[in-house]
């Protein structure tokens, strides 16, 4: 079933050789050749506008007002790329190394070796557009370091790398909308993948302004539709973010690949209450001068200035001393939680802990006095000066956390706490992105190809662009030039109408039902489940748990939903709950997925598997494998193994120490 | 608009710099020069050739202002056809900077009156008395005494301080606005641009506040 | 930060589709906490309102952390809401105080159609980037990121151009419902960069003829939109763009 394709030859030629010899479509037959591209984030975007320069025609489509909406925009801190602007010993090799280790070893060689190579072209091609990449003085681009790299590889620019990208992408996009090569449609949502002889040849999309559905056909599909980390409720994902068209393309068949890896990002601004909508990401580079501390006392009441500092459990710095407040990701967002889950928590929801910045104040503030030759300063001065020198580094980001929560970080710490941020997991693509459904790709966070069980920092730009514009402009030649004969098949063809009966009668359904419950409330109830459950540690109790009260939430949803409105009218209410219900299934088989890895790896920790000092435990020997789900009907899946080799890199374990 | 209203602004600096002539009557300089100064660089103005070839494009200019200004305020308001039920108001703008058209329309009120009482005589009519000087050998309108007789009306001097009024403020927008519709992007300049601008607009409006003043309150007069 | 619940009134712009008369519904909306955000406000009452059986309020919003450019309310007058450099999705609600009457509408312009409620359409900001809003580079022709130097204040310049988030606020507070903040926005980001040269003049004069065709207000440079752009652009873009357009117009040979 599972054939990655990965050509033959070393590591460092593989691609190369690929390009050298994949079949090509002369440009008369791309003129016939047409291609749906669902999402237009950084994948989609770059996509669609790469196969429309080269003259195929496309169609995309994105459920936002406008492609520049996609939640790629949201990204704050750059772009990998082994440039090696800074001298300081990068190098594609370097990168693909730190790629493969970072992502825990679950990752395929071959391909990131692939997104290393190509990342150097994604800088020029960004900078060629007209992305407006921090510079020094003398005119050249900018790097800094980040997620603990040993290399300054990152680009950026300010805190909005990925709007900037994105605005790149979407103006190509654009472009090539006026030059008549894509044709976008914008408010729409693919609800179905439409299959002719095994083949994926187009969609059913619905006008969500009109509620018409229409059908679409393409010689291929592209997803290019994002992550699944909405299935949490809570999340640093845009509110539209949806596992939908993913699903859709799931229940045709094609496999989904280790749905349980999800990235849970440690400074998130926390949970105020129920009514808590989406959660706000804070740059991990406030750990590197922030303590973060929760009071000893259990239930504590005083306010944090009230606390003192023997009554102060720098819990990081206590469990890991050498690293400290830097430990990784994962590390940090566990501890936090054990520690809120052991009733320590702070704030008026208990799920935060503090981040402290009054050390950091008294020590920039004590160097800034020598530096100004004030030897006796009084404690205000050193204060004051200390604060100037925070605000210099971290002004931008103190201004959000005050605008969000209307306290001032300078005067009382912050309170953070992690939230579900990226999700590794995805469909399943071979080495040319196809999914297991010929002629249906997976671009971008929609695929699960590229990170392995953990993604690092500033990778997430670079795999939806080198997917966009670099690999699927090659790699779908190889299918097309095969379908140069088939004509554009008419949309009455018997497998449209099916499949847009299938997708109308289940908004039929889903608009009968009406019932006592929300959209938004039984989304919550999900959240809820996948977050104790299957959130930052797992167990195999707790998973099995999950999975009963998934199905028997699936069942309410399906028999008690509210939904207001009509079908053919604008109606968000409506949108929602397809996506809900999608994510309901999603959810059942990401604690599948969980609980059959039964190693701790990456995002994926499971209680059970961890060294005495509670690190993760990987189990290689059993578990060196990407986990494929096909799904086999209701709440049945079967799971297909492939097996991951390592050539070149040499797997051991993580270590901190 | 905002050619024909540099046009304009240029217009005004010769206008108030000519009219600023009558102070010479003030006690300070001449009190009896009974508009003498003030008349003769009216008489010039009113004979020579160039200046009245320029009198026709000063009307053409006002002529274009006018109604490229109604022009654009009416494409301007279609523009929305549903309005806000809360509006915006000063929270983003002065108030002056979103009325340059009803501005505008007082001082073409204005204009049109204050043509009529002095343009006219002077130029149509000629029902102007003469005034003579350098011992009879230049014999001009004697426009002074014409301003002092209006000025005496005190609807009128509260017309005309209206009228400069709504000179000011539509300045205050338009001074610096022509400069950036023209293009000019440069912060220092668009800030020297907006000093100037309201240095040039409280000057001469207050110039031309002074003249009506200063004949009501018999600060100048041609009977010294 | 002391927290606190409040009573407030909305009276808000309700409006079946583009074709129907729009009217306000007044709403008593009872236990806000002023740690909600003004979206999360405006949830809890479309929770209520679905519970009652009635129709909730349509509105557009996605990423919820002022980048993506999506939501767009006028609120008591002002896009976005009172707080300064602020999205609607990032206003919170202890801006209010118990008892307050808010008066949340659509964005208001002939190019902005209602879609339904609060949603308008802005597809025309699309066309206008379609106009002439990039710069023409097929993928793989590019040269080497560091050829070409570029002076740290003219990047600089072209970034903070570049950050529009294409939300539409300027647009909603132009009294001449003009689009100049948003398209001088792209103009300038491209021409203060020397990739953007060689389609500098044509790039002007398209995007500024589609502003006019898709029917947004000229400029009469009041500042307004300077004022309520959420991502601070300011108006000197507009001037910028006015010189682009008329020495790309003189130059022009048509």
């Amino acid at each position: 079933m599972l054939d990655a394709k990965i050509p033959a030859g070393p590591l460092e030629k593989k691609w190369e050789d690929y390009k050298s010899h994949v079949k090509l479509v002369n440009p008369a037959n791309k003129r016939k050749l047409e291609i749906i591209v669902i999402g237009t984030g950084l994948a989609g975007a770059s996509a669609a506008a790469s196969l429309g320069e080269l003259g195929y025609k496309v169609k995309a489509f994105c459920f936002q007002d406008s492609p520049r909406r996609a939640h790629s925009i949201a990204a704050q801190g750059g772009i990998n790329a082994a440039k090696n602007y800074q001298n300081d010993g990068d190098s594609v090799f370097r990168l693909f190394y730190d790629t493969i280790k970072g992502g825990d070893y679950r990752a395929r060689e071959a391909n990131v070796y692939r997104l290393a190579d190509v990342s150097r072209n994604i800088i020029d091609q960004c900078v060629a557009q007209g992305v407006p990449f921090a510079r020094e003085y003398g005119g050249l681009l900018s790097n800094r370091s980040f997620g603990g790299t040993q290399v300054q590889r990152t680009f950026y620019a300010a805190g909005q790398t990925g709007q900037q990208l994105l605005i790149g992408a979407y103006q190509s996009l654009e472009r090539q909308v006026a030059l008549g090569n894509v044709k976008m449609y914008t408010r729409h949502e693919m609800l179905e993948v439409v299959m002719v002889d095994g083949k994926a040849r187009g969609i059913i999309a619905r006008d969500l302004v009109s509620g018409e559905l229409e059908r679409h056909f393409g010689h291929a599909v592209l997803l290019c539709s994002g992550g699944y980390g909405n299935v949490f409720y809570l999340s640093t994902n845009a509110m539209g973010s949806n596992v939908t068209a993913a699903w859709k393309a799931h229940k045709k068949g094609a496999a989904f690949g280790n749905p349980c890896f999800t990235q849970i990002h440690p400074t998130c601004i926390p949970v105020t209450g129920d009514h808590q909508s989406k959660l706000t990401l804070m740059s991990e580079s406030l750990r590197n001068d922030g303590r973060i501390w929760v009071p000893k006392k259990q239930g504590e009441t005083r306010r944090p200035g009230e606390i003192p500092e023997e009554e102060r459990d720098y819990y990081l710095e206590r469990r890991y001393p050498a690293f400290g407040n830097l430990v990784p990701r994962d590390v940090a967002s566990r501890a936090a939680k054990e520690r809120c889950d052991a009733g320590y928590g702070v704030g008026s929801s208990k799920q935060a802990v503090y981040l402290d910045y009054a050390d950091a104040i008294q020590r920039y503030g004590k160097i800034e006095a020598s530096k100004q030759g004030l030897a006796n300063a009084d404690a205000a001065t050193i204060i004051k000066l200390g604060k100037d020198v925070v605000k210099e580094k971290y002004g931008n980001l103190f201004d959000m956390y005050e605008k969000i929560t209307g306290e001032n970080p300078y005067e009382v710490p912050m309170r953070i706490y992690p939230a579900v941020h990226y999700t590794m997991g995805g469909l399943w693509v071979d080495y040319e992105l196809m999914t297991t459904i010929p002629g249906l790709y997976a671009l971008g966070e929609a695929n699960f190809s590229d990170h392995g069980a953990n993604r690092l920092g500033a990778s997430a730009l670079m795999q939806g662009l080198a997917d966009g514009y670099f690999v699927i402009p090659y790699t779908i030649g190889n299918y097309l030039a095969d379908e140069i004969r088939v004509n554009a098949i008419p949309t009455d063809h018997p497998a449209f109408v099916e499949a847009e009966n299938e997708v109308r009668s289940r908004i039929e359904k889903l608009m009968s039902i009406q019932g006592k419950h929300t959209v938004e409330s039984m989304h919550k109830r999900l959240g809820k489940i996948m977050w104790d459950k299957c959130g930052m540690a797992r167990n195999a109790q707790g998973l099995r748990e999950a999975i009963e009260e998934i199905r028997a939430l699936k069942k309410e949803f399906w028999t008690d939903i509210r939904i207001p409105g009509k079908i053919n009218e604008f109606n968000p209410e409506l949108d929602k709950a397809g996506r809900v219900a999608d994510f309901i299934e999603l959810g059942e088989l990401m604690c599948l997925d969980a609980l059959q890895r039964e190693e701790s790896c990456g995002g994926h920790f499971r209680e059970e598997f961890q060294t005495e000092e509670g690190e993760a435990l990987r189990q290689d020997d059993q578990f060196m494998y990407v986990a494929a789900w096909q799904m086999k009907g209701e709440h049945e899946w079967e799971l297909h193994k492939e097996e991951l080799r390592y050539d070149v890199v040499k797997p051991s374990a993580r270590s901190y120490k | 608009m905002a050619l024909t209203g540099i046009f304009l602004i240029s217009f005004l600096l010769i206008h108030v710099a000519l009219n600023a002539c009558l102070f010479n009557d003030l006690s300070w300089f001449n009190e009896h020069d009974n508009g003498s100064m003030f008349n003769r660089a009216a008489h010039f103005m009113g004979n020579s050739l160039i200046i009245r070839i320029l009198e026709f494009g000063l009307f053409a200019g006002f002529i274009v202002h006018i109604v490229q200004g109604y022009v654009v305020e009416a494409r301007n308001r279609s523009r929305r056809s549903k309005g806000y039920q809360v509006s915006l108001g000063s929270r983003g703008s002065k108030w002056y900077s979103r009325s340059m058209a009803l501005l505008g329309t007082l001082i073409l009120l204005f204009l049109i009156v204050h043509v009529a009482h002095f343009w006219v005589p002077s130029r149509i009519t000629h029902d102007l008395e003469e005034a003579s000087y350098r011992n009879n050998t230049v014999q001009v309108h004697n426009l002074f005494l014409r301003m002092y007789e209006v000025f005496q009306q005190g609807w009128v001097v509260i017309l005309y301080l209206l009228g400069v009024g709504s000179l000011t403020f539509h300045l205050f927008q338009g001074f610096h606005s022509a400069w950036r519709s023209l293009g000019v992007h440069n912060r220092k300049y668009l800030a020297m641009l907006q000093s100037l601008g309201y240095v040039f607009t409280v000057v001469v409006c207050v110039l031309f506040a002074l003249m009506p003043l200063s004949m009501y309150f018999h600060w100048v007069n041609p009977y010294n | 930060m002391e927290h606190y619940n409040m009573k407030l009134t909305l009276k808000v712009w309700r409006q079946e589709n583009k074709n129907t008369a729009g009217r306000f519904e007044t709403y008593e909306v009872a236990d806000i906490s002023s740690e909600m955000s003004f979206l999360e406000m405006f949830d809890v009452l479309n929770d209520r309102l679905i519970e009652a059986g009635k129709d909730p309020i349509a509105f557009d919003h996605d990423c919820r952390e002022g980048i993506c450019g999506m939501c767009s309310m006028h609120i008591n007058g002002r896009p976005h809401g009172p707080w300064h450099a602020t999205t609607t999705c990032q206003l919170h609600m202890r801006a209010f105080k118990d008892g307050d009457t808010i008066v949340v509408e659509p964005w208001r312009a002939n190019a902005f159609p209602v879609i339904k409620d609060l949603a308008v359409d802005r597809s025309s900001f699309d066309r206008i980037i379609q106009a002439g809003g990039f710069i023409s580079v097929n993928t793989g022709n590019a040269q080497d990121g560091n050829a070409l130097p570029i002076d740290k204040t003219s990047a600089d310049a072209s970034f903070a151009a570049a950050s529009c988030i294409g939300c539409g606020a300027c647009v909603a507070a132009c009294k001449n419902a003009s689009a100049s903040l948003f398209t001088a926005a792209k103009v300038a980001h491209l021409a203060l960069l020397p990739q953007g040269e060689p389609e500098r003049k044509l790039r002007v004069l398209s995007m500024v003829d589609q502003m006019e065709k898709e029917g947004f207000g000229s400029c009469t440079f009041t500042g307004a939109c300077e004022a309520v752009c959420p991502k601070e652009i300011s108006v000197t873009n507009i001037s910028m763009m006015h010189k682009e357009y008329l020495v790309a117009g003189l130059a022009s040979e048509k």
